[in-house]
């Protein structure tokens, strides 16, 4: 199975990990979880419907990113996804 | 005219979230030797969304450092990073060629985005190569600074780099001159002890004397330091202020050369004064 992962456990970042999959499934996991995460959803949703991808399963650990990093970090997990053996 | 710029990480978020807050005049978002190899996506990725969610103009001038024209990254950085939003691209290992295909690059990214801004370019003269080429360097489409790349050029000619310099003496005053001769930035490499600040004022009013009007950095601790040095002394700017009050009195009545505390005034003085007063009032200091 693809996989691809981008981003780090720094302050502000967020480590993404993307795996092929056969439906849409999305963890978030984050420090400030009980104030954003349906904001982090959002963002993860558009940048995947930007992208054209439906059935993926997408992890976020979230250490206070702001939208564009996790945008940004969500992009290059797929990308290196695409690009693995 | 700049006096300092701060080199910020590309692929750190901490940094380019808080990028405006360190009062550089300038921040050079780094997509070269800050990043690691197997990096360069995440850092370009990053950089280009940061630049997007910019929605109000910044205090301070955007430079990105792209990866040299001898990697196989340039093209996707530029790609990436080529907008109204940024200001300069700063180009490592910089040669006469490279800068020319630079500008040929840029021109039709600009074109191709109907961008109504020029980017500008800082070249690196950091090869021994690009030492020789200086006075060409400064005269290459949209150059308006340069910067000394001190760690590279030592690694190119093959000797330890100091903190008192020697090594590096001959390419500053060289580009000083080549800089000034152009009217453009000349740019000192960074000061890379960064727990030395002492040693750093000390470095910057060196190589203010040779002829440098700024430096990079790279730890916000560093801009203060730098900000203070490269603006005119508070006995500079009073002298100044003298010299252009009393030329006005002296064109009153018709005089090209005066004097002053004793001493000859004429046309290079109060050029000099002037200088001093244009710096002054653009950081605000009268």
């Amino acid at each position: 199975m693809k996989r691809g992962i981008a981003g780090s456990l720094e302050s502000n970042d967020a480590l993404i990990t993307v795996k092929e999959s056969d439906a849409l499934k999305i963890t978030v996991k984050s420090i400030v979880y009980d104030f954003f995460h349906k904001q982090i959803e959002k963002v993860i949703l558009d940048t995947l419907q930007e992208l054209g991808y439906d059935k993926i399963e997408v992890v976020c650990e979230d250490k206070g990113a702001l939208d564009y990093t996790i945008k940004a970090r969500l992009t290059v997990a797929i990308a290196r996804m695409e690009a693995s053996e | 005219m700049r006096r300092s710029l701060l080199f910020i990480p590309g692929n750190n978020p901490a940094m380019l979230q808080n990028c405006d807050v360190f009062e550089s005049d300038a921040v050079i978002l780094d997509l070269e030797d800050a990043v690691s190899v197997t990096e360069k996506d995440a850092a370009r990725a990053l950089v280009s969304g940061y630049l997007k969610s910019l929605t109000e103009v910044p205090p301070m001038e955007i430079i990105v450092r792209i990866n040299g024209l001898d990697t196989e990254y340039y093209e996707h950085d530029l790609e990436a990073i080529v907008s109204d939003k940024i200001d300069t691209v700063m180009l490592p290992k910089a040669t006469v060629e490279y800068l020319n295909v630079l500008d040929k690059l840029l021109s039709k990214a600009e074109k191709a985005k109907d961008m109504q801004k020029r980017i500008s370019v800082i070249p690196i003269v950091e090869l021994a190569v690009s030492v020789l080429q200086i006075e060409e360097i400064v005269k290459c489409p949209r150059v308006n600074g340069v910067l000394l790349g001190a760690e590279d050029l030592s690694g190119d000619l093959g000797v330890m780099r100091t903190k008192q310099g020697n090594e590096i003496l001959y390419p500053r005053m060289r580009l000083a001159y080549a800089c000034a001769a152009y009217k453009i930035d000349a740019i000192d490499t960074p000061f890379t002890d960064t727990n030395d600040n002492q040693g750093l004022k000390e470095d910057c009013r060196f190589v203010n004397n040779l002829g440098f009007n700024a430096k990079a950095a790279i730890h916000p601790n560093q801009v203060p330091v730098i900000n203070e040095v490269f603006v005119p002394e508070r006995k500079s700017i009073e002298w100044a202020l003298r010299v252009e009050e009393a030329a006005r009195q002296a064109s009153l009545k018709g005089l090209g050369v005066f004097g002053l505390d004793g001493k000859m005034v004429d046309k290079p003085v109060i050029t000099r004064a002037q200088n001093i007063l244009e710096k002054a009032r653009k950081y605000k200091l009268i």
